[in-house]
């Protein structure tokens, strides 16, 4: 074991699960429902008013106290509707379609380490529905599993939109899925385990604190700092896996209406919804605990003992996902859609390349360090130096074609293309426009340029 | 019979029953799915005889890739929803040698164990498998690379006829 | 139950309460919802952005997502292999072999990818 053993009193290990009396199971799942349902609830408020600060309008405000009960409303308005089941379907994997997506989203929940040991009711128990010695393969499968959520809905629409909306929406969460599997094997390297609450406990394990120059440095043992490019590809593909700007292909409105949810109304279109919120709150929930030390208190805090102890656990993991899922936010705010061949060109020959050969440097680093013998570190050295002379060599050349001529483009076309304008058109000069520059004229001539330079400046003030 | 016992015995018969519902269905896109109920079983299987990691490779690989990979290949030849009667062969002939073989593994074993009781091992790990794996097996496992490589070549030249006009 | 199955008899308990859940959201969705709702024609046709939908309701798909689900597949095994090599690599008794083991594993995987990339398979044209 390289994981260094400071378990604490009250870190839970694996001997700690499955010893609960079931009435605790019972409330530990309960608790992950209402925890998932809630998440979905404010998280699409959070959601819409973050997107409104961001683009400077309020937001919703009208239901409850800043609008906070917004959602509820909506999600009531759900249940109130019609269940329309469109002509075509099939009925029984429409019905299924949403339910899986739901179930698979919620099962990743219960692995995650919510807190550490606390007392319920007189019972020592962890703040952790259920954890096993292969508990992130459990999120991996529930992801994987969740496809069929998506992939059925879009087929048994019995509709084109869809179906085609089903089709992308499949190809691109597998696609990120392999990138998010491999980025997730770095942690099992560092760790040694694939436990969430190994884990956690293995990052609090690597704190170190140096001092330089006489300063006290403490550098925290987040793997998001160790392993930061498997942290950066495990965010990314995760943004991808959920489906969610600026990945959200799947629901490109202007391409396909809603993707696989056209045809659904009613509750089945919640649960659709509920899934891709609590899938966001998860990704974010297994970030937080492979990436960024999970429920421990980061690091000014952690000084104080007691920060790490009991129920306290519960805030600085909320505290991360909330920061995530900001983040996500942000990203859905700020970015244009990706256009699908540049998606797709990202995933494969971007993440993936890159993040096999850095579980290879990094087994490589980590053996050079153990090994004492000249002769194994020389080798494994010239055996590196010998693949990246390889890959340079096998490289996909990246030499541009030179651009063909038009006409020979335009030949190329295949029969029935949309006709084309004359090659030689030119488009005359709009005569608004020539109106227009020659109304500004007069103005510069009589005020000068400082004026337009002034109210612009004024402008800026304002804002 | 123990809890586990039980299980086991509910397992096997959701795996044989929608085994048989894959080969008897007539809609392609629902034996897909009865495919991912006998999968899952068998997982279940897994994970009751404590292999915890295989039992979950299981279900990411066979439930997640293998079963997707199906399903995009019916839709990509014919997935209209309903039923495809011209599909239905007779089915004689295939239940003589599937029910045969299988009944006749299941008395070699049941002859060949009788009523000999096996305690359940440590559970199969992460850990214990590595460790096997790679102490033990290394050879069929550098040998399954070249196995996947080829059928990734196989696949990409089959599926893509016009690649090669394209250098 | 303790131990190793009560770990996944939790997570059963998991599946079981959200199979009541979805039952009980189901019924008062039947419940709440109109009762006897109206069914002017065209309600249940499929929905093609306001036009009549015009025959099958069924495109073809494209051969290009059955080589990427392939693809899927290749590398889902390779992670899988990956796992368990992770966990156990810099434990005493493998270091420096297990990882050339696993080097040439991902080598010759990775010309897989190679190869559908010089093709020209990973180009979403």
């Amino acid at each position: 074991m390289t994981t260094p053993a400071v378990y604490l009193a009250q870190d839970p290990t694996l001997a700690d699960f499955g010893h609960d009396p079931w009435w605790i199971s019972l409330i530990k799942v309960v608790a992950a429902f209402v925890f998932a349902v809630l998440a979905t609830l404010l998280g699409v408020w959070f959601e819409r008013r973050v997107v409104g600060f961001m683009q400077v309008r309020p937001g919703p405000n009208q239901v409850g106290p800043f609008g906070l009960l917004q959602t509820l409303a909506d999600g009531l308005k759900m249940a109130f509707k019609e269940d329309i089941l469109p002509k075509g379907a099939d009925k029984v994997v429409y019905f299924f379609a949403p339910t899986i997506s739901v179930i698979c989203a919620v099962t990743a929940l219960a692995v995650i380490p919510f807190g550490p040991m606390v007392s319920m009711f007189g019972h020592q128990t962890p703040l952790q529905v259920t954890d096993v010695s292969v508990a992130v393969l459990v999120i991996l499968a529930a992801s994987s599993m969740g496809i069929y959520g998506i992939v059925l809905g879009g087929w048994a629409s019995g509709s084109t939109y869809p179906l085609l909306g089903g089709l992308r929406s499949s190809a691109q969460m597998i696609s990120y899925e392999v990138a998010m599997g491999l980025s997730i094997v770095a942690v099992f390297m560092t760790a040694g385990t694939m436990s969430t609450s190994g884990i956690v406990a293995a990052q609090a394990g690597s704190d170190r604190s140096a001092s330089l120059g006489g300063f006290e440095f403490f550098a925290p043992g987040w793997y998001a700092i160790l392993l930061l490019p498997s942290f950066i590809i495990y965010f990314i593909s995760a943004v991808g896996e959920t489906n969610r700007a600026p990945f959200d292909l799947p629901e490109a409105e202007s391409e396909l209406v809603a993707g696989f949810m056209t045809e659904y109304s009613s509750l089945k279109f919640a649960l659709f919804m509920l899934a891709e919120y609590v899938n966001m709150v998860t990704v974010s929930a297994v970030a937080t605990t492979l990436f960024l030390g999970g429920w421990r208190a980061p690091w000014p805090i952690s000084i104080w003992d007691g920060a790490n102890s009991g129920w306290f656990g519960l805030i600085w993991f909320f505290a991360k996902v909330i920061l995530l899922v900001f983040v996500f936010v942000w990203l859905r705010g700020t970015l244009p859609r990706l256009r699908y061949d540049q998606f797709m060109r990202l995933g494969w020959r971007v993440l993936l390349p890159i993040n096999l050969v850095w579980i290879l440097a990094l087994a490589g680093i980590r053996v050079l360090q153990k090994e004492n013998s000249d002769a194994v570190r020389w080798g494994i050295i010239g055996g590196a130096l010998l693949v990246i002379l390889l890959i340079t060599l096998a490289w996909p050349d990246r030499r541009k074609q030179p651009p063909r001529p038009l006409q020979e483009q335009v030949n190329a076309r295949p029969q029935g293309s949309f006709p084309l304008p004359p090659m030689d058109l030119v488009v005359p000069p709009s005569p608004r426009a020539r109106r227009g520059v020659a109304q500004r004229q007069p103005a510069n001539v009589g005020g000068g340029a400082p004026d337009v330079v002034d109210t612009t400046s004024t402008e800026e003030k304002e804002d | 019979m123990t809890g586990a016992d039980v299980l086991l015995l509910a397992l096997g018969a959701v795996a044989v029953g929608a085994g048989v519902l894959v080969v008897t269905t007539d809609q392609l896109v629902r034996a897909g799915l009865y495919l991912v109920v006998c999968l899952g079983a068998v997982a279940g299987l897994y994970l009751v005889l404590t292999a915890e990691l295989v039992a979950w490779v299981q279900v990411l690989i066979y439930v997640g890739a293998v079963v997707v990979l199906l399903l995009f290949a019916v839709m990509l030849t014919r997935a209209p929803i309903g039923r495809s009667p011209d599909l239905n062969r007779p089915g004689l002939p295939a239940a003589l040698i599937g029910g045969g073989a299988g009944l006749g593994l299941a008395a070699l074993f049941a002859d060949a164990f009788r009523w000999s009781a096996v305690d359940l091992p440590a559970p199969g790990t992460a850990e214990s498998l590595g460790t096997e794996l790679f102490r033990s097996w290394v050879l069929p496992f550098e040998v399954l690379s070249v196995l996947l490589l080829a059928a990734l070549v196989g696949a990409i030249i089959v599926s893509r006829p016009d690649i090669g006009s394209r250098p | 139950m303790t131990g190793y199955l009560g770990s996944y008899a939790t997570l059963g308990l998991l599946l079981v309460a959200s199979v009541l859940i979805f039952v009980g959201a189901f019924t008062a969705n039947r419940l709440l919802s109109p009762a006897d709702p109206a069914e002017p024609a065209g309600k249940r046709a499929t929905y093609e952005s306001g036009v009549d939908p015009v025959g099958g309701d069924w495109a073809q798909m494209q051969i290009r997502y059955y080589v990427y689900a392939y693809l899927y597949v290749l590398f889902a095994v390779e992670a899988v292999f990956l796992f368990p090599w992770a966990v156990i690599f810099d434990r005493p008794g493998f270091g420096a072999t297990t990882v050339v083991e696993m080097a040439i594993f991902v080598a010759v995987l990775a010309l897989g990818i190679l190869y559908a990339w010089r093709k020209k398979i990973l180009d979403w044209t």
